[in-house]
């Protein structure tokens, strides 16, 4: 059972997130970053599932030199080998380039039975790229999912339960195929010091798009759908009004609220 | 050359992560409750935090760990709460270690495994009501009766010694006299449940509030003569040796203390305003601000030269004494700068610093147990100047 799961490094949202000013792209060298907290859950799935049965754990990103940091946590985890795919071209990319990056490392790793990525990133948070990744490999997408069971293996079924507003599915897909995880799936590990210093061990290969076969106008801002063409910092909060109750302190609070629509 | 490695910062992070995610949130509930959260133990064990001086046929890191790591361990966890510092550096430093240095194949078996992953703990019974800095004072007795020791006498404030998963607490006792009149005194390990072994009410502290404290009685308590822990008669050595590691592993908790108070008390100054500015601006704060943030470096070098000496004493680098004098200096600056620090930091929280909703009141209360737990802080200046060469 061959698992590649998907990370992203994303800045840190302790800290203060900002655009580069130059191409009001994400700011990713002057935040602090990590290992998407949604991507934890993913990481963790494919742990379980290979601890449980047999297989290997290879985690895949893209993403600049920092980015390593996100593949050295997973392997901190207990993944077993990392992939990064750094190139300066793919700065800026948008969901669509990432998507076939993404796409095209995982073609090159060749016999994948499941991919498995997070429900969206804490920085994008558009939740698209596992679709698109999946309509790009020609596999089923199950997304979203709450619960994951792996049957029969490699060449087996994966079933998921995903939890709706209205219901909850239950969805079975043939492997190969990609699930998407959401945050109520399991509880992350943290990694423990056997397995600290057992990933300063584990293989971590680089891959620039040339290794992919992916040419540069694929990918980057250039080739973006769409484009950030302004961005302001969002005010700091003001000091909020105070009522002072002279006896009609409700009717205060009731016109206050329906001002702004809440009621 | 002033830096610790890579590998001790990767495990900075994840201990810091694991004390922010795990131990902040609910501290503050714990401590109001005074609640031991046993339930946190096994996790600190699955991150390895337990076994960081122990050989892998016990479950540890064997020699991929080491001392530095585990004080690393105890800063972090104590700079989000101190109980839950000292019930690591307890757990290993009184419960794990004796067992390991002086257990036999079929003791360290035995008892190891469960203590290393953090589903059992052990407490390490020295202090007694009428015996604390002069601990050869011992009158808790043992008395060999057959294949059996009987213990009869008390112990006071043995940490981790009542939790409901203390599988074992070693207590010293008299077993006879030696030959210059001094009682000899013995270390033997009595499991948690055996008859005539009485775990008192925990007590009720000014700090420390979630961590497990009682005292101990034995009342004609019958355990096996192969509980005996090293050879009858080393019990004083043997506990003399396991403080100095000790001594180090609380100067890491003091730094995790102090630290803590330099990030909260740097932040409220920066951000609390009087007088139309940030209290921060005017000297008369900022300048105790300055003198923490020396403290705080200080302490951390003298805790970490410590630890890595004691690492060195282990890979056969380095004398005893060396770790012993290392241990005792690092301790008392470390616990008496943490004090200094908690004062420092309420004060600059003003009224504040006083409510139990900031961290910061915690701290303070928790800080001062620093400077009398293992070795007050006369006794770790006894113990400088003996290194000094001047006259006991
Ligand atoms: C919360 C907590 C947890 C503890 N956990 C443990 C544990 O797990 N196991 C254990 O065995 N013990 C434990 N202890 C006991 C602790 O180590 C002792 O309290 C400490 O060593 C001091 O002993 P004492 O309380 O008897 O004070 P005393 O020895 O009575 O000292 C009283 C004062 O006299 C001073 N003094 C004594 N002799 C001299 C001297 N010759 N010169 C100058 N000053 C002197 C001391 O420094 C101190 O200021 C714990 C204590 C507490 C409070």
């Amino acid at each position: 059972m061959n698992i590649v799961v998907c990370v992203k490094y994303v800045p840190d949202a302790q800290a203060e997130r900002t655009f580069n000013a130059s191409d009001n792209t994400t700011d990713r060298e002057n935040v602090d970053g990590l290992l998407s907290e949604l991507d934890e859950y993913a990481v963790e799935e494919a742990l379980k599932i290979v601890e449980a049965g047999e297989g290997e754990v290879t985690v895949l990103t893209v993403g600049p030199d920092q980015a390593a940091d996100a593949i050295k946590k997973a392997l901190q985890m207990g993944a077993d080998k990392g992939v990064h795919v750094n190139d300066a071209a793919i700065h800026g990319s948008d969901a669509v380039a990432t998507s076939l990056v993404l796409a095209e490392a995982i073609k090159k790793l060749g016999d994948v039975d499941l991919v498995i990525t997070g429900m969206a990133s804490t920085d994008g948070t558009m939740g698209v790229v596992p679709t698109m990744l999946a309509e790009r490999l020609g596999l089923p997408a199950v997304t979203f999912a709450s619960e994951l069971t792996v049957d029969g293996g490699a060449g087996g079924t994966a079933t998921i339960r995903r939890d709706g507003d209205a219901s909850t599915q239950t969805i079975t897909a043939t492997l190969p195929a990609l699930v998407s995880v959401t945050d109520q799936i399991n509880e992350p590990r943290y990694p423990s010091f056997k397995g600290i210093m057992a990933a300063k061990k584990k293989p971590v290969e680089t891959w620039a798009l040339s290794d992919l076969g992916v040419d540069a106008s694929q990918v980057g801002l250039d080739a973006a759908w769409t484009k950030v063409s302004s961005f302001d910092a969002r005010p700091p909060r003001t000091q909020g009004e105070i009522v002072n109750d002279e006896g009609d302190g409700g009717s205060k609070l009731a016109a206050f609220l329906s001002e702004r629509k809440f009621v | 050359m002033f830096e610790l490695s890579q590998d001790h910062e990767d495990f900075r992070q994840v201990v810091r992560d694991f004390a922010e995610k795990e131990v902040a949130p609910h501290i503050a509930k714990w401590d109001a409750a005074s609640h031991f959260p046993a339930d946190l133990v096994p996790k600190m064990g699955d991150l390895g935090l337990f076994g960081l001086v122990v050989p892998e046929e016990y479950g540890g890191a064997g020699d991929a760990g080491d001392f530095t790591s585990l004080c690393v361990a105890i800063e972090e966890l104590g700079r989000v709460d101190q109980s839950i510092g000292i019930t690591l550096s307890a757990g290993v430093g009184l419960g794990i270690n004796p067992i390991l240095t002086y257990g036999n194949e079929e003791q360290k078996q035995r008892f190891l495994p469960d203590l290393v992953s953090g589903r059992a703990l052990a407490g390490f019974g020295l202090t007694e009501p009428e015996a604390g800095s002069d601990a050869a004072a011992t009158r808790t007795r043992a008395v060999r009766e057959g294949d059996e020791w009987v213990i009869n006498g008390a112990k006071a404030f043995i940490t981790n010694s009542g939790t409901d998963i203390t599988s074992v607490v070693t207590v010293t006792a008299r077993t006879g006299t030696n030959a210059d009149g001094s009682p000899q005194i013995s270390a033997i390990m009595v499991p948690a449940g055996t008859p005539g072994f009485v775990v008192e009410p925990a007590y009720h502290k000014l700090g420390w509030h979630v961590s497990d404290t009682h005292g101990l009685t034995f009342e004609g308590c019958r355990v096996p003569a192969e509980n005996l822990l090293g050879a009858e008669g080393e019990g004083f050595k043997q506990f003399l040796k396991t403080l100095d590691d000790g001594r180090i592993a609380i100067s890491a908790l003091a730094v995790g203390c102090a630290q803590a108070c330099l990030e909260l008390a740097t932040g409220y100054a920066k951000t609390r305003t009087a007088f139309g500015r940030p209290i921060g601006v005017n000297q008369g704060v900022s300048f105790q601000l300055a003198d923490l943030a020396v403290m705080v470096e200080g302490a951390r070098l003298l805790t970490y030269k410590a630890a890595w000496l004691k690492d060195e004493l282990h890979a056969g680098k380095r004398s005893v004494k060396e770790v012993k004098q290392a241990a005792a200096i690092a301790k008392l600056y470390s616990t008496e700068a943490a004090v200094t620090a908690t004062r420092t930091a309420t004060q600059v929280f003003g009224g504040n610093g006083f409510m139990e909703e900031f961290p910061v009141a915690r701290f303070y209360r928790d800080a001062k147990i620093l400077e009398i737990g293992e070795g007050t802080s006369e006794v770790q200046r006894m113990l400088i100047a003996r290194g000094l060469g001047l006259p006991a």
